[in-house]
């Protein structure tokens, strides 16, 4: 009795731990030491539990410590900034399948015998709830993984009757899942646990199916909830309560995110999960805001001509960026540019990039001050003193059809006004649409120009001018 | 009864979740969220409890290790990344952090 009462007084401390934590990461100063209260609070978590009396054996338990310490180290060591997207997505379906295998192994306890549970239907549920969740929460975020890291197409993937096939799908696993829990015959037990398990994992899979590049970041917070939701219901099958804590602080703290995120591009979750938005490109809306003109490219002197005379810079950064990893060069350049009296922001979209705050990542990595990031509302009412907008690989968070053009598909998202600077250079790798097909017609108002090239290439350029002029 | 206590907490906690994160600039939306991923990662209380039960079953234990090694990728590799992140981010004019990019 008294190891129990340690052992959960511990789990109280792990859980106060993952709260504090969870808490100092929301603020820039605090959040180094936030994010490390919360590891401590997992090992504590981890210790504690191994001096559990149902644990004996501790071979496989120290193979499985190692192993899974030793991946996880290579992950986080050798992983590029850049990539960190895809390696969370990564790292977050590890979390969802061990929730469905600790589901499986719990079903496969009982199935033996080993384990008599006190309420044999409502541990048969979460048990079914663990292994749904976590096994779409891992195919999910596999296939998350493979669009961000190009394995795959980014493009949305349609088919006909995708929905309905979908929710046929969900139904059956709910229909499993009821002859799982409802039925005393083992073998149909068997049978149905085996089937709802793959569904789930398929599910997983086609659920993510549909939803295009640009909407990563709504589809990375709503994985992340998931595999808290996982580890929450795990939680309730050992009656667990650090488990049920930190499985559910998890679980909405993504879906906050993800509310954040569609809040930022003005549409509903459903529309972001369900529409298949950017499978196909888009026709052109030739509704009344259109914009008629034509590309106006500039090279890279001019722009240097454009910059040097410039006070209030701002730079717009998107995926384009990260693609090219141009922020070292960007950061060069608002260096020069500073040193030339003017003086430098940066404003982000919420949804630039491929998941959230990718984009403050990227330029933290290139040591880019973070006082100089600003959000899209701060930036917006002080957009028409800004002498020159340099976009950088964004395309539909600068889009003013968004703002005008009712035809437009991603009319009514909030974007960054960056056509109402009096210069707006765009840097681009060539002519053709972005991520969600949409010709962008901030590219055709008079005020803009093109440059065309690599992003790095084209910005060394007008770094290399800034250099001359001081060294003339 | 001890039902109903698993949800009264499991309902307090996502009262909870919604308070903490409410307000976050979107500045550290990554971080959060992949810190937030690695507490995720908690379930290996159940898998350790999976494998270290000796009750002569191979398949738990089988189990159990794959959950015990994928959680632990989880935990050590979010905690980790999310660390190597927040190392970046820094004030205008700080001294710069210890080279820890061993990538780029």
């Amino acid at each position: 009795m008294n190891r129990e009462i340690l052992i959960n007084s511990a789990y109280i401390v792990a859980s106060i731990l993952f709260i504090l934590g969870l808490k100092m990461l929301g603020r820039q100063t605090t959040a180094r030491k936030g994010n490390l209260l919360s590891g401590v609070g997992m090992l504590i978590a981890i210790v504690v539990t191994l001096l559990d009396r149902h644990v004996i054996n501790f071979t496989w338990i120290t193979v499985g410590l190692v192993a899974g310490t030793l991946i996880g180290l290579a992950c986080a060591r050798l992983v590029k900034m850049t990539a960190m997207p895809e390696m969370v997505a990564l790292l977050n379906g590890f979390g969802g399948l061990a929730s469905l295998i600790v589901g499986a192994a719990e079903f496969f306890r009982i199935r033996g015998g080993t384990v008599t549970p006190e309420h044999p239907a409502f541990t048969a549920t979460v048990i079914y709830l663990t292994v749904l969740i976590g096994g779409i929460t891992f195919t999910g975020s596999v296939y998350a993984f493979c669009k961000l890291a190009e394995w795959l197409s980014g493009r949305a993937v349609t088919f006909a009757g995708q929905n309905f096939v979908n929710g046929l799908m969900l139904l059956a696993t709910v229909a499993a899942g009821a002859a799982y829990v409802l039925s005393g015959d083992p073998q149909v037990a068997l049978l149905a646990f085996g089937g709802f398990t793959l569904l789930s994992l398929v599910l997983g899979w086609t659920l993510v199916m549909p939803i295009g590049g640009g909407d990563m970041p709504v589809v990375i917070a709503m994985l992340n909830s998931l595999s808290g939701l996982a580890a929450c219901a795990a939680g309730f099958i050992i009656s667990n309560n650090v488990l049920i804590v930190a499985g559910c602080l998890v679980g909405t703290s993504g879906v906050i995110l993800s509310a954040i995120m569609c809040k930022a591009m003005n549409r509903p979750l459903a529309n972001v999960l369900f529409s298949g938005f950017g499978a196909a490109p888009a026709a052109a809306g030739a509704g009344a805001g259109t914009v008629q003109g034509e590309l106006k490219p500039i090279s890279a002197e001019d722009c240097f001509g454009v910059l040097e005379a410039a006070r209030q810079v701002v730079f717009v950064p998107g995926y384009g960026m990260a693609v090219s990893q141009a922020q070292h060069v960007v950061r060069e350049l608002a260096e020069v540019l500073e040193r030339n009296g003017a003086e430098v922001r940066f404003a982000i979209h919420p949804v630039a990039g491929r998941m959230p705050g990718h984009m403050n990542v990227l330029l933290a990595e290139a040591d880019v001050p973070y006082e100089q990031l600003v959000e899209m509302d701060a930036i917006n009412p002080v957009m028409t003193t800004m002498d020159v907008a340099i976009v950088i690989g964004a395309n539909d968070v600068v889009n003013p059809a968004a703002a005008r053009d009712p035809a437009s598909p991603i009319y009514g998202m909030p974007i960054i006004n960056a056509y109402e600077a009096r210069t707006v250079i765009c840097l681009k790798r060539g002519k053709g649409t972005g991520f969600s097909g949409l010709e962008n017609q901030l590219f055709l108002l008079p005020n803009t120009r093109m440059l065309y090239g690599d992003a790095k290439a084209s910005l060394q350029g007008v770094v290399a001018g800034f250099k001359s002029l001081a060294e003339g | 009864m001890e039902l109903i206590l698993l949800f009264f907490i499991f309902t307090l906690a996502g009262f909870l979740g919604f308070e903490l994160i409410a307000k976050v600039p979107s500045q550290l939306h990554t971080p959060l969220m992949s810190g937030s991923n690695a507490i995720s990662g908690i379930t290996i209380v159940g898998a350790l409890v999976a494998a270290g039960a000796d009750d002569g079953s191979w398949i738990t234990t089988v189990l159990g290790t794959a959950a015990v090694t994928l959680a632990m990728i989880n935990v050590v590799g979010g905690y980790l990344v999310t660390d190597r992140m927040l190392g970046l981010f820094k004030k205008k004019g700080a001294a710069p952090a210890k080279k820890e990019d061993p990538a780029s």
